[in-house]
């Protein structure tokens, strides 16, 4: 589906779905868009929930300017729910998307279900090899980003999902960013300040850990968990980054399982 | 543009070549692939069948949709290629077919060149066309060709990057540019030069297919054909791809190019075109093609290098009014083929025998080590004739316009003692040239014997 959003144009993924039970917004990670969600989105959607997966700003099939600042990414993240007659929902995001449905829960603690944060990091900060190549659009800070995201064992492949190559694949949607987008995402990673841990904040949150992340560290992943009062890690052994893409499954369950804490699909 | 920034290094073609799509199997340590020769795989939970049914969860229903041995073949030829990802088939055939059934349906065009492989002719000019596909046949040397054909019911383009059997080198970076400002998707049979000479994808191709039982096998042991995606077209530019863009009744009105992105191609492949024309890969096979990846990159260097020695060889015998082979300076091609094939222009070449159909089969049979059949890239060297062969249901029209004369041989060179291979032809040309049949175009004792009848 598609909502104006800033008098700009929003596509939503929803999973296939069309249901009525409680909302889970999903946020997707820097350079990406919805696709990275499909799994959950469908298996949410199946079950009832009412799936709201964009494309930020600029990104996928959303047209507008990228955001360069993550506390405006959450603000448009309500700005989108209040669009839709959202009150509260469950939260996911990945990478940058974990700061953004963080920063959601700090600007509106009361309107979070649950949080889940995969691949988490605070802050965030972004090499500068990284951020020189995004600065001048380099294809080589989508190869760096495309490699650090896979772990070496998920680099040599062995896909749960059948015949999908992960490396091309994360690759195809980083190429698929114009000019100035991937890096005002990276950009606002990087000055991204996590503010003073707030244990007040009661909602379960979850915090999806990869052991073989090279981009935002399992020790990293720690210590985002910490800074929540009711907060379960799940660690995923082997799986780099790109944790949607190497362990589907495990990631699903998790997944599940803190929606499961939140209560009945109802509304 | 700063030009200091540096791409980490990926794994090299040829670790790749060992290792993608596979890791040692977690429950019993095997380091080999498994054969996974089971046609379903066991549900944990209601919940689960109905999560990998409908696309929520990764996994394995039913080998004919998918397989954990096909799909490290399918992993290990998109990685090789630089696709988004891969499905395997049946054979060649069948993954043609997958290819262009996924994306045209009854009333929709296709461009092809004209030069390609004869069982793909077929199923171009004479059966696509009962089910409502039309194709109209181009010279694959002229890039203009394929855009004058192009019409606006047309759905894809296709070609090879070497010719079959004239070994014509498609300029496939100019033709990707031209169909693509048209708003189309190129294809591109790789099988003669596989993603160790040649990757289509990086060349502008969006999508290509191997018939794997060549020489990405290399043993000529089994059957099997492979769809690799790019992952780079743009299926939602324009309204031309319904069967990506638009609901599709047969999944419950999902998009695939909404849901999918990169992916959506080979996510309708598999959920309609494995689902319900079911042309799958046995796992088998599968795993033979996986013994024949490994050592793709060492076999087609050698390949190349036999293939080298023979046409320069041919070149030079008298028997020979002409050598078919882009690796050969004479060839019109050679120029694009030293630009697109660095590594070698591939083992398949084909020459003129003086002397017409009957000095050709003659040759055939005077071979000895040379084996007379139906295929190409085994590691055994293999001789054809394609007029009588393999082109056989095309018209005489048809043959000159794919360049396939009365007396043209077709050689896939393999992997034999390069001095071995060079007596055989040389015994053989002799014996041509002993039965006086290149002057009368008629073989002495086959006139005896018709005589003597």
């Amino acid at each position: 589906m598609r909502l104006l959003v800033d008098d700009a144009e929003v596509f939503i993924g929803q999973g296939s779905g069309h249901g009525e039970g409680k909302a889970i917004l999903f946020v997707h990670g820097a350079g990406m868009d919805h696709t990275v969600w499909t799994l959950p989105a469908r298996y949410f959607a199946r079950h009832g929930y009412r799936v709201i997966a964009p494309d930020l700003p600029a990104h996928g099939r959303s047209a507008g300017t990228a955001l360069t600042l993550i506390d405006a990414m959450a603000a448009w993240g309500w700005r989108l729910l209040d669009g839709l007659g959202v009150v509260d929902a469950v939260l996911f995001g990945h990478s940058m998307g974990s700061l953004v449905v963080s920063t959601m829960a700090n600007q509106n603690p009361d309107r979070v279900l649950a949080l889940g944060l995969l691949g988490a990091s605070q802050p965030m900060r972004v090499s500068d090899p990284l951020l020189r190549a995004a600065g001048d659009h380099h294809p080589a800070a989508f190869d760096m980003a495309n490699a650090w995201s896979h772990s070496a064992r998920g680099r040599l492949g062995g896909n749960p999902v059948p015949g999908i190559w992960l490396l091309t694949s994360g690759r195809r949607l980083l190429d698929r960013n114009e000019p100035g987008v991937y890096a005002a995402d990276l950009n606002a990673c990087n000055v991204y300040e996590p503010p003073l841990a707030d244990l007040t904040f009661t909602a379960p949150v979850l915090v999806l850990a990869g052991e073989s992340d090279q981009m935002t560290s399992l020790k990293a992943g720690l210590a985002v968990a910490s800074r929540y009062a009711d907060c379960v890690v799940e660690r995923l052994p082997g799986s780099g980054h790109s944790m949607l893409g190497e362990a589907p499954n495990e990631v699903l369950d998790a997944m599940v399982g803190l929606v499961k804490r939140v209560g009945t699909v109802t509304a | 543009m700063a030009s200091d920034h540096q791409s980490p290094r990926g794994f090299g073609f040829d670790t790749l070549s060992v290792h993608a799509g596979q890791a040692p199997d977690p429950t019993t340590g095997a380091r080999a692939t498994p054969i996974y020769q089971t046609a379903s795989f066991v549900f944990k939970d209601a919940d689960q069948a109905v999560g990998l049914f409908n696309i929520e969860r990764a996994g394995h229903v039913y080998s004919r949709l998918s397989n954990p041995t096909n799909a490290v073949l399918e992993e290990r030829i998109a990685a090789l290629d630089g696709g988004v990802g891969a499905i395997a088939a049946a054979s060649g055939q069948a993954a043609m077919h997958l290819a262009i059934a996924t994306i045209c349906s009854a009333g929709d065009h296709i461009v092809a060149s004209r030069s390609i492989y004869g069982g793909t002719h077929n199923l171009l000019a004479y059966t696509l066309p009962r089910f409502g596909i039309q194709t109209t046949f181009v010279d694959p040397r002229n890039v203009d060709a394929f855009v004058s054909a192009i019409r606006p019911n047309t759905k894809l383009v296709f070609g090879e990057i070497l010719g079959n059997p004239g070994l014509e080198v498609m300029n496939v970076p100019a033709v990707a540019t031209a169909v693509h400002a048209c708003g189309l998707p190129l294809l591109i049979d790789a099988t003669f030069s596989t993603p160790y000479l040649f990757k289509p994808l990086d060349h502008g191709a969006d999508l290509v297919v191997h018939s794997a039982t060549k020489f990405l096998s290399g043993h000529g042991v089994v059957i099997g054909g492979l769809v690799v995606d790019g992952g780079t077209f743009d299926w939602e530019k324009s309204d031309r791809f319904p069967t990506l863009t638009e609901p599709y009744a047969g999944f419950h009105d999902l998009v695939f190019a909404e849901e999918f992105g990169p992916g959506a191609f080979l996510m309708r492949a598999r959920k309609e075109g494995m689902r319900d024309f079911g042309a799958c890969m046995a796992p088998m096979t599968a795993f033979q093609i996986l013994q024949g990846l490994e050592t793709l990159p060492l076999r087609m260097a050698r390949h190349v290098t036999n293939a080298v020695a023979v046409a320069e060889f041919l070149l030079q015998n008298k028997m020979v009014s002409h050598v078919n082979y882009p690796g050969l300076a004479s060839h019109p091609d050679y120029a694009l083929a030293q630009e697109l094939l660095p590594r070698g222009a591939g083992a398949v070449l084909s020459f003129e025998i003086k002397g017409g159909r009957a000095a050709g089969q003659l040759f055939i049979e005077k071979l000895e080590l040379f084996s007379h059949l139906a295929n190409v890239g085994d590691a055994k060297s293999l001789v054809i004739h394609p007029a009588s062969t393999t082109h056989h249901r095309m018209d005489a029209a048809a043959l000159r316009a794919a360049g396939i004369g009365e007396g043209l041989v077709r050689l896939s060179i393999g992997l034999e003692d390069p001095r071995d291979l060079l007596d055989d032809l040389g015994r053989a040309l002799r014996a041509v040239e002993k039965s006086g049949v290149e002057k009368s175009g008629v073989e002495k004792s086959a006139v005896e014997k018709s005589g003597g009848r």
